[in-house]
């Protein structure tokens, strides 16, 4: 795949969710919003709910696991946390089915435009900021598995 | 008490008080701005940010050193304030208050120097199941390096410590009963009074943690007999970096210096070095000087406030911001000691305490959720935590009001 064209499609995705979060004009619609993504997030088995793939420094548990298929990368993962879940179904909803490559160079500054600001500080516990970086952690290391053929990682 | 209580009955204007707070008067997210973190940091009133800056525009230099103007001046401004503070908590002479950077490092001190004087390996400390991890990570750290261990005091449904539990965990292993004056998790005040008694009565001595109970009480340290006294100038109104460690003379004559430095010696060679006398000897390095003098200027205006009308118009709002949050239903009060100060505590549903803090911040509402550095007591609750709202004085019913008003939200927003 051409990774200009993957790029455009994590863009793509990402303007579609500002323009969904868009639609409401207050911040309780758009947490509405928000918690009702989380129900759509593809859920991590539970057997991978363990300190392996939880994301550190959080206040509600957060897990999230990857694994590789054709050389895409795919994300599932959980929270005991509605917003926190909705939060990580944001991310994994962009970035599910992409190239390694393309989610490890992902800016997400989409995060910024769908006003949920609060939740972008580095400092948050609970932040994007901490979920962003494993996510691409996680694409990093399967992006030198997926080219050896392998299928899942951990 | 009962038929003196409408006697005694002071008058307190909170919206006078309030006036005197400007971080109070602010919207977040457009909202006005209720403040229930007051367990976490207390705001400030005007007259102790005035303080600090009007030492830092004019009387700044070290102290304690100089022989010039400045450092004359600075130095009476602070060890003045010392005095203030003393008196104060009417600690029986100035010498016996430390200046420290707040609880933490008062109860470090005594760990450091009291403890590695005092307790040796098979020697036991007693602690409670809902102390601050300030007051339990300095004593396992002595417990790893002397061989002595914990005891825990366990506490009950309401969350009131198991006096009768407490009683028999003291024995002549026991070098030092360590506890909470106040609950920041849960509110809880604790015997105080009988738990120094009893523990003296076997030769124990018994610091305190003071943190949470300053900010809703005023405390007379000779009269509870305690032997420290620890607690933080942010969480009573003054400010961050400065608080006390309050202690007996005994004591503090007969425990080693605590950290070596400046200002803590009377004289240094390479051969050796001695001391400096009370409090000096444990306060080494050049200190938070625009702390103490913020925190004199605290409690003068603490002292000029009346703590006890204070305390009175603060239990008035914390009990009615209880019923009213138990009207919401579906509500699950974690903390209903027979006495509390300041602190409610609890779970809306099952909703994550995660998720009930983000919506009533966005609300305009500041609590705490999560474990509030008590993850022990959490894990004896079986929680993950909670949704803490704690209270100061300044707070009033309609902030009750606005409280209850987002837990409803909240309440709908998760079909809790
Ligand atoms: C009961 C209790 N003890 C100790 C502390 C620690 O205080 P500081 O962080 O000011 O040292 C706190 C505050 O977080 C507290 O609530």
């Amino acid at each position: 795949m051409n990774p200009l064209e993957t790029q455009a499609t994590i863009d793509q995705r990402a303007a579609e969710l500002v323009e969904n979060f868009a639609f409401f004009d207050d911040w309780m619609g758009r947490y509405e919003y928000l918690i009702e993504l989380g129900q759509s997030l593809p859920l991590i088995e539970d057997e991978y709910k363990s300190d392996a793939f939880k994301i550190k420094g959080c206040q509600s548990q957060v897990w999230v696991r990857a694994e590789a298929r054709e050389g895409l990368v795919y994300y599932k993962g959980d929270s005991d946390a509605m917003i926190t879940k909705g939060l990580v179904a944001l991310l994994v909803h962009v970035l599910s089915g992409q190239p390694p490559e393309a989610v490890a160079a992902a800016p997400l500054d989409f995060l910024d435009d769908i006003g949920l600001k609060e939740h972008l500080s580095p400092t948050r516990k609970n932040g994007l900021a901490g979920m962003v970086k494993q996510m691409k952690r996680f694409a990093l290391a399967l992006s030198g598995v997926a080219q050896n053929g392998a299928t899942t990682s951990n | 008490m009962a038929e003196t209580l409408t006697a005694t009955r002071a008058v307190f204007d909170v919206e006078k008080v309030r006036a005197d707070f400007p971080a109070l008067h602010q919207e977040v997210y457009g909202q006005p701005l209720v403040y229930l973190d007051n367990a976490a940091s207390a705001q400030k009133p005007q007259a102790v940010i005035d303080r600090v800056r009007r030492y830092y525009e004019r009387e700044h230099s070290n102290v304690h050193r100089g022989v010039h103007y400045l450092s004359q001046q600075a130095t009476d401004a602070y060890e003045g304030a010392r005095a203030r503070i003393a008196k104060y908590i009417n600690a029986p002479d100035a010498r016996q208050v430390v200046y420290t950077r707040g609880t933490t490092d008062a109860i470090n001190l005594v760990a450091a120097t009291f403890g590695r004087a005092n307790v040796r390996a098979g020697d036991e400390i007693v602690l409670s199941t809902m102390e601050h991890h300030s007051n339990i990570v300095p004593w396992q750290m002595l417990c790893e390096a002397t061989g002595a261990r914990l005891r825990i005091i366990p506490i009950d449904a309401h969350g009131d410590i198991a006096y009768g539990a407490f009683l028999s965990l003291l024995s002549e292993r026991t070098k030092l009963v360590a506890l909470c004056h106040v609950s920041n998790a849960l509110g809880t005040v604790n015997p105080v009074a009988d738990v120094i008694a009893d523990a003296h009565a076997r030769g124990t001595p018994v610091l305190l943690d003071g943190a949470q109970a300053l900010p809703h009480m005023q405390v007379d340290v000779q009269a509870l007999d305690v032997d420290f006294y620890c607690f933080s100038g942010h969480k009573m109104y003054g400010p961050t970096g400065i608080g006390c460690l309050y202690a007996k003379e005994e004591h503090l004559e007969a425990m080693p210096p605590y950290q070596g430095g400046g200002d803590m010696i009377e004289t240094v060679s390479f051969k050796g070095t001695t001391f400096n006398t009370l409090p000096y000897k444990f306060e080494a390095g050049t200190p938070n000087i625009a702390g103490g003098v913020g925190l004199g200027a605290t409690v003068d205006y603490l002292r000029a406030l009346d703590m006890r009308a204070a305390a009175q118009h603060e239990a008035e709002v914390v009990n009615y911001a209880t019923e009213r949050l138990l009207d919401v239903g579906n509500i699950r009060l974690v903390g209903t000691a027979a006495e509390k100060a300041g602190v409610i505590s609890f779970l809306v549903g099952d909703v994550h305490p995660y998720d009930a803090g983000t919506i009533l911040d966005r609300l305009g509402i500041a609590v705490r959720t999560g474990h509030h550095c008590t993850q022990p007591l959490m894990q004896h609750l079986g929680l993950p935590g909670t949704v803490r709202a704690s209270f100061a004085f300044y707070n009033t019913r309609e902030d009750a009001d606005r409280l209850v008003e987002g837990v409803r939200k909240v309440k709908k927003m998760f079909g809790a």
